[in-house]
């Protein structure tokens, strides 16, 4: 395989070709934050919190869909990218109701815990305020527009890993929703395998386990490495394969 | 020419309020209201989200009595999945109530009353608050503190945390009680108690000096509710529904919780954002008296310390039961204590009581037993669930769809009950301190002091938070503003 050698954050760094920058980023431990990707899934490029500054690009670019190049010059932290991760995250948090206090995922929630790390501490944004329902329907899960920050990693890892495509998206922009099958209550149903990955893998409180209260709902990614490493590898420990 | 005095706002309670005094012709008071001025629509934001939820979410109500509503609200969601607890996680839930009641009831002696107890009524404005008590008392305002860390730190060793822990669920606890936490809470017991017989002593001491409040301060007739055990005794947790009235006749025995609605109606005017719960039965039998609308305020009623000692038969631990042979004493045999200033007592005892429940609690092993959650799917409609908060009785009603989701949500909550009597209360004082149409600033403290003898929580009781400096309105007949006290 060949190796492309590029600089990041003034600092040369040798990568394999094909490597997304965003692997190459965090194999070098820069921290770089996300809420749509996640290892196991295929890349959306749909948060943009992501986003790093390419020398001779006035577009950013966002490093978890960009291959590595030979020759590239990226900046991971300038002040333009600190702002516009803050200005991303206040967005998601004016578009729906994100009331931390009263959430099952309190604590435990990737956003909060994004916000957080940014310092982003008041939105700047008008609050939408949407008037969106809670789907109960199902048996042990339950979904939460209100929380839903169309991150699709739902959508992905029921069609990818699952393999039953209960999970889209409908309408656009701001009305964009989560759907099940053709937009029908959850416990209506009929591919839905009640498997429970989309719960897992979702980053706020969204999807939940029904009954479960804030402390409780803490989520599990591992079962995305097991399956996959048993599935690609036909490796079947946990243990050696660790997290 | 008649006036309307306001106190705005009024001091030392929990949450938002003004009172105003209207005066008459020759100065002398006509009329006084309590006004609570804050607005927070639980009731309503509430529907649409799951039943489930609702302990995180009325929890919010109250940073002082989170655990309350955790109560009521589990009770609720346990009636709609249609489950019997484990006996544990119902001995648990009593345990962290009780821990409640110690702790907010030791907020409301020490550190909101006893300025008024020990430094006086009318002393200096700018020391009469806890400041000025842990200078002149230090060893009283540190055994407040300590009797208060006590009930939060048994909360917190249940729930993970002292304020909002999300601890109870429909079907049970989430967490059992750790063998350590046990007996870290059985060593901390002593203390507590030592605290709280020096409490008993010290109100004892300053009773001589108070007898002319005592015989004035919510001095009234009034009916009186709470829960007692099905054998009638002091009861915090569940039981059944008890009304006595002034002269100790004994309305309802033992009405099931959830029947609830038959004998309370909730009114509302148009002055204060707070309702007006009235027992209806005897607001119904006022009507027929003759008057055209219905007079709901017959129907008034007292909840709380007072009430709750009021309406059971006995305490049912020792040193609890002793102290409420005492309090009997303060009436008329065989008739309930009247007077809203004997809440202070009232309080007091209950901590002693909840100190020793807990005591015995503790004692049994099984309290460690790690079944403490039953699971089961919505299974009713309509979920009551029903507790005595430190302030009152506190009822949570759901009605939800087949998926859980709240249509309908109606919480009462202590404080609101006792708006009837809070009102009365201010009437009364007012009415024999001014004279003339004449106020001083110890006669304002000595209406807001009517008022915590309630302990009124504003919060919970609108379903806000914030610092209360004092102003009081004079309003001649016209409604116009003739003068304007203020305290900062």
């Amino acid at each position: 395989m060949t190796v492309v050698t590029l600089t990041i954050n003034d600092e040369l760094v040798s990568a394999q070709e094909g490597e997304t920058l965003l692997a190459v980023l965090r194999e070098r431990g820069v921290d770089i934050p996300t809420l749509c990707h996640l290892d196991g899934l295929s890349e959306r490029g749909g948060c943009r919190l992501c986003m790093v500054e390419l020398a001779g690009s006035q577009k950013l670019q966002a490093a978890c869909v960009t291959q590595v190049q030979e020759g590239m010059v990226v900046h991971t932290h300038s002040d333009r990218l600190v702002k516009y991760r803050k200005m991303i995250l206040e967005l998601l948090f004016s578009e729906r109701n994100h009331v931390c206090a009263v959430c099952v995922m309190n604590g435990n929630c990737e956003l909060q815990w994004e916000a957080a790390k940014l310092g982003m501490d008041h939105v700047r944004y008008e609050y939408l305020h949407p008037e969106l329902s809670l789907d109960a329907s199902h048996d042990r899960f339950a979904l939460d527009h209100n929380r839903c920050i169309l991150c699709s990693r739902c959508v992905r890892v029921c069609d990818e890993i699952e393999g039953a495509h209960v999970w889209d998206v409908m309408g656009r922009g701001t009305n964009s929703r989560v759907i099940i099958d053709l937009n029908q209550p959850w416990g209506s149903s009929q591919s839905c395998t009640a498997c429970g990955k989309c719960v897992q893998v979702c980053p706020t409180g969204a999807l939940f386990t029904k009954g479960s209260t804030v402390a409780e709902m803490e989520k599990q990614h591992n079962f995305l490495r097991w399956i996959l490493d048993g599935r690609e590898k036909k490796v079947w420990s946990y243990e050696k394969n660790g997290k | 020419m008649s006036k309307t005095i306001v106190i705005d706002p009024v001091t030392r309670i929990e949450g938002h309020a003004k009172i105003t005094l209207h005066l008459d012709d020759q100065g002398q008071v006509e009329d006084a209201r309590f006004h609570v001025t804050e607005f927070r629509g639980f009731e309503k934001f509430c529907e649409g989200r799951s039943f489930w939820e609702m302990p995180g979410i009325t929890a919010r109500i109250c940073g002082i009595c989170p655990v309350s509503h955790l109560m009521a609200s589990a009770k609720a969601g346990d009636a709609i999945l249609g489950v019997a607890i484990p006996p544990t996680a119902a001995r648990l839930r009593r345990l962290m109530n009780w821990a409640q009641l110690v702790q907010s009831h030791a907020l409301s002696f020490f550190h909101l009353s006893a300025p008024d107890l020990l430094l006086g009524m009318e002393s200096d404005p700018a020391k009469r608050n806890l400041m000025g008590l842990i200078d002149r008392y230090p060893d009283v305002a540190r055994n407040g503190i300590r009797l208060r860390s006590f009930g939060q730190k048994v909360i917190e060793m249940l729930g993970g945390r002292s304020v909002h822990p999300a601890w109870t669920v429909p079907g049970g606890v989430r967490d059992p009680l750790s063998q350590e936490s046990r007996s870290q809470i059985q060593q901390m017991l002593p203390e507590a108690l030592a605290i709280t017989e020096q409490a008993l002593d010290l109100l004892r001491s300053t009773a001589d000096t108070y007898r002319d409040e005592e015989a004035l301060y919510g001095n009234f007739p009034s009916l009186y509710l709470g829960l007692v055990t099905p054998e009638g005794g002091l009861e915090h947790y569940d039981g059944l529904l008890r009304v006595v009235d002034s002269d100790g006749t004994v309305l309802e025995p033992g009405l099931p919780l959830p029947r609830y609605r038959e004998i309370i109606g909730e009114a509302v005017e148009p002055w204060s954002y707070l309702k007006f719960p009235f027992y209806r039965p005897a607001a119904t039998r006022a009507a027929h008296g003759g008057a055209a609308e219905t007079q709901y305020a017959a129907g008034m009623y007292r909840v709380g310390p007072l009430a709750r000692l009021n309406v059971c038969d006995f305490a049912g631990t020792p040193r609890a039961e002793a102290e409420l042979r005492d309090f009997r004493r303060l009436a008329p045999r065989g008739r309930p204590v009247s007077n809203s200033f004997h809440s202070h007592y009232a309080r007091l005892i209950e901590i002693l009581y909840s100190l020793e429940r807990i005591a015995e609690t503790l004692d049994d092993p099984a309290i460690t037993d790690p079944r403490i959650r039953a699971h089961a799917e919505v299974n009713h409609l309509v979920g009551v669930g029903v507790s005595e908060a430190p302030r009152g009785t506190l009822f949570h009603e759901y009605q939800v769809d087949s998926n859980g989701i709240l249509q309908r949500v109606n919480l009462i909550i202590a404080t609101g009950q006792n708006n009837l009597a809070m009102n009365r209360t201010v009437k009364q004082i007012a009415q024999h301190h001014i004279q003339g149409g004449k106020v001083t600033e110890g006669i304002l403290n000595r209406i807001e002091h009517g008022i915590r003898l309630y302990d009124p929580c504003l919060s919970c009781s609108t379903h806000a938070v914030g610092q209360m400096p004092l102003q009081v309105e004079i309003f001649d007949s016209a409604g116009r503003l003739v003068d304007r006290m203020a305290r900062n």
